[in-house]
């Protein structure tokens, strides 16, 4: 039951949605919405690179994913508001590039992900960083919820504002690589939005708009992916649409 | 009452950003259960001076507080939309998980209707708050880890005027009720007149220092704003 090639599916998805909801949450609140769609297509040179060499594409998309991290990182440092047009131009020339030297095989999946391609080295890889991201921000979660209600208010707390946005940022980058997977690189950016977006129309506190994030994520993976199990679709945009049609239900709820 | 405790002394202080001098020749001291407060327009460098008395910027010159003490900071805004998902109970534990020392804090700020602090307001998005609530809330959570000292930046709008007396009220109230020491901010010289026992008057450089009545001729007042004499009623932008 382990190696079934569905609940590996599954298992993958949940956990890529419920990291995706769960980070998207905070990138929404940062106003980092756009910045989380962009720095998705700076994986697909990573991903390229790293057929190239016959490497797990999860580390070449995570590394080209990191240099990204840095780059926003240093401008947000520099100036208060990521300059998104330069961030805009920047990914959408890596994903010329990545296009341009990904093997034409290869190019489909790493721009759509194909979930039924994965086996238990990536369910392995999906844990362990899911793991990782939620006991990271388990400890940055207090100081990065007062940087963003006021850079200022969580200084003079001892919160250190920068580091804390650095950490996050990385987590972000490790979620978009494994999501690659489930998505692809033009869709993963959905996958940490639209959730958020939902679970901000009926949150009135930030526990429970985080919490229904992540679950709405995880929803929208498990949906999906049964979904097009079933129906023999293609996955990846079963998924987003999944989380979709969760945010037009939120609308109804809307606080 | 001649010889208060100093807890403050600031000799010399100046900051730059990058290649602009935003403050220089900075000169003060300030006394314990003193209320000092800090005047000049826009952009001259008031909430500057309060980042780096908290250490958050780097500056030249010298900042000294008498050791061991804790500072409580009311920032001039804070940066949140409407609809923040973060109730006001949230953002009072990231500071204090005591719920009884929340509300004792929120008592102390004029908010003491039990079912009001339980229904309206620690269960409240923060962002929903009128402008003189938030004040409260942003009061109580200084006050929350008992600080000797308070820094309170000043809020240019969003403030009706009846609003705006009930916090200078409040300051008071606080400052005797805990022996609060407070630096304050401020766009208001009536304000100031009021209930400040020093002034500091800041456009880049220090123009005026010393008891408002004695300090605040119209000559200071004039090359701290420019000509801009009437200081009664004049139109705040924010500054950053």
């Amino acid at each position: 039951m382990i190696t079934d090639p569905l609940f590996l599916q599954l298992l993958v998805g949940v956990l890529i949605g419920l990291g995706a909801g769960y980070l998207g949450s905070f990138m929404i609140l940062k106003r980092m919405s756009l910045v989380g769609d962009v720095i998705s297509h700076v994986a697909l040179p990573g991903i390229a690179i790293a057929l190239l060499f016959k490497v797990n594409p999860f580390f070449g998309a995570f590394g080209a994913l990191f240099l990204a991290v840095i780059g926003i990182w240093l401008l947000e440092k520099r100036t208060e508001i990521p300059s998104e047009t330069l961030v805009g131009i920047f990914f959408a020339l890596s994903l010329a590039l990545g296009i341009l030297i990904t093997p034409e095989p290869e190019l489909l999946e790493a721009l759509f992900g194909d979930i039924t391609k994965i086996g238990p080295l990536d369910a392995l890889i999906t844990v362990a960083m899911t793991i990782v991201i939620f006991v990271t921000m388990m400890r940055i979660y207090r100081g990065l919820t007062l940087s963003i209600v006021s850079k200022e208010l969580a200084q003079s707390t001892g919160v250190r504002v920068s580091k804390i946005s650095f950490l996050f940022l990385l987590m972000v980058a490790i979620i978009v690589a494994l999501g690659l997977k489930v998505t692809g690189t033009f869709l993963m950016g959905a996958l940490v939005i639209v959730p958020a977006a939902a679970a901000k129309n009926i949150a009135v506190s930030l526990r429970r708009y985080t919490t229904l994030s992540g679950l709405f994520g995880a929803v929208s993976g498990l949906a999906g992916i049964l979904i097009a199990n079933n129906l023999h679709l293609h996955p990846g945009p079963i998924v987003v649409l999944s989380s979709g049609v969760i945010f037009l239900v939120s609308l109804l709820f809307k606080k | 009452m001649a010889d208060k405790q100093t807890i403050l002394t600031v000799e010399n202080l100046g900051v730059r950003f990058d290649e602009n001098e935003v403050l220089k020749g900075l000169t003060l001291s300030v006394q314990r259960e003193d209320v000092l407060a800090i005047v000049g327009p826009n952009g001259a460098g008031k909430s500057v001076f309060f980042r780096a008395l908290l250490g958050l910027i780097p500056y030249s010159g010298k900042i000294q507080w008498a050791p061991g003490l804790k500072i409580g900071y009311v920032p001039q805004k804070l940066n949140i939309e409407k609809d923040l998902p973060l109730s006001v109970e949230e953002l009072l534990r990231f500071k204090q998980s005591n719920r009884e020392k929340i509300i004792d804090s929120l008592r102390s700020v004029g908010i003491t209707d039990e079912y009001h602090i339980e229904h309206h307001i620690l269960k409240q998005r923060l962002g929903w708050l009128s402008g003189g609530q938030l004040q409260k809330v942003l009061i109580a959570w200084a006050i929350l880890d008992n600080p000797d000292v308070l820094l309170f930046d000043e809020p240019t709008a969003g403030i009706d005027i009846g609003g705006e007396e009930t916090i200078y009220t409040l300051l008071k109230k606080l400052k005797e009720e805990r022996d609060l020491t407070i630096l304050l901010i401020s766009h208001d010289l009536n304000i100031v007149y009021k209930y400040a026992d020093n002034v500091v008057c800041i456009n880049k450089e220090m123009i005026c220092y010393g008891e408002p009545s004695l300090v605040l001729d119209p000559e200071s007042l004039a090359k701290l704003y420019g000509g801009e004499t009437g200081f009664y009623k004049h139109e705040h932008k924010h500054d950053n």
